[in-house]
């Protein structure tokens, strides 16, 4: 394989790390919160969003607006109910709710769909490839990167440019001291769970067809989206993305030069970048 | 007339003196060995466990490290004495015990001063990312693991030269985990009621305090860290010697996230929460695994969620609270 075709091909799968992580980022870095069921919602959403092509019949671009409000509608009901009354628990308390969550989560679908990896029928204007003039490459990678990058430059607009973005910024850098000025915190982070669940959700329908899709996923890609929160910075739209795009790229090219053992270097990455940097590549120094 | 805080005290003087229920563990050990004859070799698998989670307790509940990566040396522990059995002909099992705590903490004394400066998410993902490394390696020096089929069928020498190990009821292998397990118990317990293990709860408590008041922060924990992993090998290498094969299971994230559990379940930083965490779960795990093949982990997860949401401090949690409030109503 030539440079540009791996480069596309880390980058796309660096995209659907970007757009599943973004939003466990932001939850992460406003509440402190350890949620390891994010990749449960990416999983569900994943489900929605074949089910729906599968049985309903409905265009891909439909089935992914249908699976993000799914898992939205759901994540909000399990974020009051559920996540809530946990924010002042403690780290470890937090981590045995969320095991138990994606363990409930596994349960669920294996009952009721089945063990077995499930499929994205892409629609046929997405198969085959497409000359980009220098280069032909498959054209539903080239549709995940664009989307991917549409989504990052959306998302760093609404964090960076708009008043809603600034209150997420501010609850991030100090909440205790945006709540003394009036943010709501709460309602800030009820309403960016929900956001992010339900892009979490579009990225696990988008990389079905690259991640694959079965009801191990949430344990499986965990530690990937831990990965790139860890080395992006909590709460960083701009920084999580060149974390998914620099983790997409490597693992890429390891999965193709070394097939055995080359996720190694994705590990000593990691753990030489928090070493050096704790706060991440690209994250603020906290306090 | 008693000065004033005088009962205060008395209780701390008193805390590390054996209560009279602290026999009930081993006593409910030794009666499950006559009762569940069938059972030994689960029975086995809880007791080492129960070993493993006791190594996590000290780190995390008492010195309060979170780690996602302990079974590194659980899986160091188990290499260690599987390697030394099939490739150097060394299978005494209780020097393969001390080789396996020596390799283990030296891999938690290197691993601690580089890593216990990180904290929080951070902390996390290095202990994570450090286990991951070790499950890479072991994957890839086939040569000397195994690589993704481990070591099957390994041969240890009996107990002292005398007691067999037993592959069909398992007697033996539940009575050396039991020894082995009462063995570094007594050892952790001595070591959380010394001056040192006080320390330890500083730091967990108020690390800026302690710090201020001179103690050596860093340096307590790093020996915490190693002492941990050293008991944590020491439960790995029961693990090879008594089932007899080590494969990469014994370094996976299930592994580090299972004793997690276990131990959030009994309640940490009280020493007993790993007894109770471990048979709690894994009979749980067990009935149902056996009764719903396909569903176990909705029971499972159910339970956790419910546990986290009403239960803080795990069982043993419950049981303090409940012990509060009959106190209270005498005291009225």
């Amino acid at each position: 394989m030539d440079l540009v075709s791996i480069a596309l091909g880390g980058v796309a799968s660096g995209m659907v790390l970007f757009i599943v992580s973004v939003g466990l980022s932001v939850t992460m870095g406003l509440m402190g919160f350890v949620n390891l069921a994010h990749g449960g919602f990416a999983m569900l959403g994943g489900y929605v969003i074949v089910y729906a092509m599968d049985a309903w019949g409905l265009p891909f671009f439909v089935a992914l607006a249908t699976g993000f409000v799914a898992v939205a509608a759901i994540s909000i009901v399990l974020e009051r109910l559920l996540y809530a009354p946990l924010y002042r628990a403690s780290e470890l308390d937090q981590v045995l709710f969320t095991i138990g969550l994606v363990f409930v989560m596994i349960a669920a679908i294996t009952l009721g769909i089945g063990p077995e990896t499930q499929a994205l029928v892409l629609p046929d204007w997405l198969r085959g490839q497409t000359d980009l003039g220098f280069i032909s490459y498959r054209t539903y990678s080239l549709m995940v990167i664009v989307a991917g990058t549409l989504l990052a430059i959306g998302l760093w607009l609404g964090f960076e440019r708009t008043r809603f973005g600034a209150q997420i910024r501010a609850a991030v850098d100090n909440r205790r001291m945006a709540q003394s000025l009036g943010v709501d915190v709460g309602r800030l982070f009820t309403i960016t769970f929900a956001f992010g669940s339900g892009l979490a959700a579009v990225g696990g329908g988008l990389g079905a067809e690259i991640l694959g899709l079965d009801p191990q996923y949430p344990l499986r890609y965990l530690v990937y989206f831990l990965i790139v929160v860890s080395v992006g910075g909590l709460g960083r739209v701009s920084g999580v993305f060149f974390a998914a795009v620099l983790i997409g790229i490597l693992d890429f090219v390891l999965k193709l030069y070394y097939p055995k053992g080359g996720t190694l270097f994705i590990y000593a990455f990691t753990l030489v970048v928090l070493l050096l940097r704790p706060q991440g590549l690209f994250g603020k120094r906290s306090g | 007339m008693t000065p004033p805080g005088f009962a205060a005290a008395q209780a701390l003087a008193a805390r590390h003196r054996f209560k009279w229920w602290e026999v009930l563990p081993w006593v409910a050990a030794i009666a499950a060995f006559f009762l569940f004859p069938t059972y030994l070799s689960f029975g086995t698998q809880v007791l080492i466990t129960i070993l493993f989670a006791l190594s996590l307790d000290l780190v995390m509940g008492y010195a309060g490290i979170v780690t996602l990566g302990h079974a590194a040396f659980f899986g160091a522990g188990a290499y260690t004495v599987g390697i030394l059995a099939l490739h150097f002909g060394w299978n005494e099992p209780l020097s393969g015990l001390v080789a396996a705590a020596v390799v283990a903490g030296a891999i938690g004394f290197v691993s601690g001063v580089v890593l216990l400066r990180t904290q929080g998410l951070a902390l996390l993902m290095v202990t994570l990312c450090t286990m991951a490394l070790l499950e890479e390696s072991a994957n890839m020096g086939a040569a000397y693991t195994g690589g993704f089929d481990g070591m099957p069928g390994l041969e240890f020498a009996p107990i002292f030269g005398v007691f067999q190990f037993d592959p069909l009821f398992f007697r033996a292998q539940y009575l050396y985990a039991l020894a082995v397990l009462l063995v570094c118990f007594v050892l952790v317990r001595a070591l959380v009621y010394s001056p040192f293990g006080e320390s330890l709860t500083g730091i967990r408590e108020n690390v800026l305090r302690m710090h201020a008041v001179g103690a050596p922060v860093q340096r307590r924990l790093v020996v915490a860290y190693t002492i941990s992993a050293a008991l944590a090998g020491v439960a790995g290498a029961v693990f090879t010697q008594t089932t007899a094969f080590v494969n990469l299971s014994v370094l996976g994230l299930d592994r580090a996230a299972g004793v997690l559990i276990v131990l959030i379940l009994g309640g940490y930083g009280r020493l007993y929460g790993a007894f109770v965490g471990a048979v709690a779960y894994m009979v749980l795990e067990h009935t149902l695994a056996k009764a719903y093949p396909t569903a176990w982990q909705l029971g499972i997860g159910i339970v956790l969620i419910v546990v986290a949401l009403y239960a803080r401090n795990g069982i043993l949690g419950i049981a303090e609270t409940l012990r509060g409030r009959l106190r209270m109503r005498r005291a009225s």
